[in-house]
């Protein structure tokens, strides 16, 4: 009975411990043998092939692509779902009328899963169909709005649907931050003569710190696992040309029997993933120290 | 005896009853959930229902297969295999090289197999000398659908050159249509490209794309084909992008587009729309391809199961490869049937031309497997095809970075 009592909370959390060592860290560590295997259609752990795979998905034109793209994607979706979630969210906090229904206007996009977002986007920028089409039909006939047909733009069709998506997330975020800000300060600097832009700029902003933080961090692991907003939007296409790291993964392990080449890049995302959050965790447990 | 022994006896006597009513089950994995193709497939399950065999189905749709495939890998790595799945002949060779398939010469010698089915498919179908799948029907992807009142309104004829398409395609779109009507997806793109190589000559198409070829892969040939697919880029309308290949066939049966090129499953949505094949969207095989063949073949892979279900797997081998179901299936499917002892009498003329062509391709040694799908190389060699096929046809790559980026691809996933 004392044995119980003492170590309950070990016990109870046992069983989660046990299901994420396994499915979670195992597989992980499993991912990692296949991928230094010369698995191709199955897993095979009888050859051998070292870091072969990295260097093989390093040299990969579509890898190539997918890097870029992801640093195109990942830059412009944390940085735009950043400054428009934190412009919304310092306009809706200044004391508005209707700011409940505008608040849940701009966070609905979040409701949708990105599958949605990808083919409704998928529609409204076809230029047979969508935007260019309803433009030229209202008259503007010279529009001109084919991004996602085009190789060298259409990623930036994924940029806009993604931030699209998120951004009314963010705002959220930095909403609940601004108003976890004690009203006081808000005073304090309008005695002090502050200036409103001044006062956003040098008092608020800052407060934010943690806020941001999460943000980028939350955005971050969204933008590495970005699958299911590409499949839906362009399918990869044109060509290949908005491959992700995510779509090369699933390309290259179901699809192509490449299954250690498909590791070696789930690997490689895992270390994208943790470049951006040890540094998170650091400073989380910096703090909590 | 004691109890326990007679509790034994009991429980054995229970399952030597229950095993027979267990092994009368064939479970198979498939991706026919289309309309017409699940009409085709229940074909078959009441055939073997009939015979007193049990179908267990296992229908995954989706990615022209890629989900089927995915769930049969978890199912045979997990050491369940199914009794049979539906596989393209490149997969049908990976898992019998793998081991898992299991041994059909018992039904497939009492039946003849080796004689009616055209020997480019046995190399599939058999593997070391062993039957391991059923094969099912044969696709043809290299035709031009091309739209009648189109034709007819200009003159046009079906092109049997490349010179006389692209004169074609000019008039089309003189006249204000869209000549080439694309689908945006790699496998599309690689599908006119395989009956681009084809038509400057079979010879290419086998050094190039069936051996891979380094020297091959680099020659004028593979040049020209970049340079004639840049061609067809031109008369493709700006739009077409990930188009699906049912919409671009449905533009050639609305009108609006002239030709496209595509495999005969384009007929199912001719017939679909009401109309016939041959009449009001005529068929013509790719621009120099008479008198060769480009096939791609569903089989019924058999796995290595228990002997408790080899009884009912040979069933399903036998009742797959009858010529009534072969028939029916391919009648609904817009294929032909695996054996060449079918009658055409009930199929279009397309297909007629198919069945007769075949008999041409396969007393000429000009029949091949289908490189886009799944019949010419294992699906990573057959991955790097695709990939320099559609980038350069979605960039402005020239034909002769086209072809030695080709043959780095195709040696760096050998």
């Amino acid at each position: 009975m004392r044995f119980f009592r003492t170590y309950l909370p070990q016990l109870t959390l046992l069983p989660s411990l046990i299901l994420v060592i396994v499915t979670v860290y195992g597989f992980i560590a499993l991912t990692v043998v296949i991928s230094l295997t010369r698995s191709k259609m199955l897993p095979r752990f009888d050859r051998w092939e070292g870091f072969e795979n990295y260097l093989k998905v390093w040299n990969h034109p579509r890898w190539e692509v997918a890097m870029e793209n992801f640093a195109i994607f990942g830059g412009l979706y944390i940085g735009l779902t950043l400054a428009i979630g934190m412009a919304l969210a310092i306009f809706l906090d200044q004391k508005i009328r209707a700011e409940g229904a505008l608040r849940t206007i701009y966070l609905y996009p979040m409701a949708l899963s990105f599958i949605v977002t990808g083919v409704a986007w998928q529609w409204l920028m076809a230029p047979d169909l969508g935007l260019e089409r309803a433009f030229q039909m209202w008259g503007w006939e010279s529009f001109r709005f084919d991004w996602i047909k085009q190789s060298d733009l259409a990623i930036y069709c994924v940029v806009i649907a993604g931030v699209w998506q998120a951004s009314g997330f963010v705002m959220a975020l930095f909403l609940a931050a601004l108003r976890g800000i004690n009203q006081e300060i808000y005073a304090a600097a309008r005695i002090d003569g502050a200036s409103t832009p001044r006062l956003y700029w040098h008092v608020i902003v800052p407060a934010l710190r943690p806020a941001f933080l999460t943000a980028i961090v939350v955005q971050g692991h969204l933008a590495i696992k970005s699958y299911d907003l590409v499949v839906a939007l362009t399918g990869g296409g044109p060509g290949f040309a908005t491959e992700l790291p995510s779509t090369f993964m699933y390309e290259f392990t179901f699809s192509r029997n490449e299954m250690a080449l498909g590791a070696a890049s789930a690997v490689m995302m895992l270390v994208l993933v943790t470049i951006l959050i040890v540094p998170y965790l650091y400073s989380e447990l910096r703090d909590e120290r | 005896m004691t109890s326990i022994t007679r509790m034994t006896a009991a429980l054995l006597g229970a399952t030597a009853l229950a095993a027979p009513a267990v092994a009368a089950d064939v479970e198979v994995l498939h991706w026919w959930t289309s309309g017409g193709e699940a009409a085709a497939v229940s074909v078959l399950k009441d055939d073997l229902e009939g015979k007193g065999t049990g179908w267990v189905d296992m229908a995954v749709a989706g990615g022209g297969g890629d989900a089927a495939m995915t769930t049969l890998r978890a199912r045979v790595t997990a050491g369940d295999p199914p009794t049979a799945a539906q596989m393209l002949g490149m997969s049908v060779r990976e898992w019998a090289d793998e081991g898992f398939l299991g041994d059909l010469n018992t039904v497939a010698a009492e039946e003849g197999w080796d004689e009616v089915v055209p020997p480019a498919v046995q190399g599939f179908g058999k593997h070391e000398g062993k039957w391991v799948a059923a094969p099912v029907n044969m696709h043809r992807p290299h035709w031009v659908w091309a739209s009648a009142s189109i034709f007819e309104e200009l003159g046009l004829e079906m092109p049997t050159t490349w010179d006389e398409f692209f004169a074609a395609a000019d008039k089309i779109q003189e006249a204000g249509y869209v000549a080439v009507a694309q689908g945006g997806q790699a496998w599309q793109e690689a599908t006119v490209w395989e009956a681009v190589v084809l038509g400057i000559s079979p010879d290419l198409y086998r050094s190039a794309v069936i051996e891979a070829d380094d020297a091959a892969l680099r020659s004028e040939g593979i040049v020209e084909s970049f340079e004639i697919m840049r061609k067809i880029r031109g008369y493709v309308d700006p739009n077409f992008a990930g188009r699906d290949w049912n919409l671009a066939t449905a533009m050639v049966i609305n009108g609006e587009a002239g030709m496209q090129i595509m495999g005969d499953w384009a007929k199912g949505e001719v017939i679909n729309a009401g109309l016939t094949p041959g009449e009001e969207v005529l068929c013509g095989v790719s621009p120099g391809t008479q008198g060769a063949f480009l096939f791609n073949t569903d089989f019924f892979a058999m796995f290595d199961v228990g002997d408790d279900k080899k009884e009912a797997q040979l069933q399903m081998a036998s009742s797959a490869m009858s010529p009534e179901f072969q028939e029916t299936f391919n009648l609904a499917k817009g294929s032909i049937p695996a054996r060449t002892d079918v009658s055409g009498d009930n199929f279009d003329i397309c297909a007629q031309k198919s069945m007769a062509d075949l008999a041409e391709a396969t007393a000429s040694d000009t029949l091949f497997g289908s490189l886009a799908h799944g019949h010419g190389q294992p699906a990573s060699v057959q991955a790097a095809y695709l990939d320099v096929v559609t980038q350069h046809f979605n960039s402005d790559m020239s034909a002769e970075d086209a072809a030695n980026a080709l043959a780095d691809a195709v040696a760096a996933a050998q």
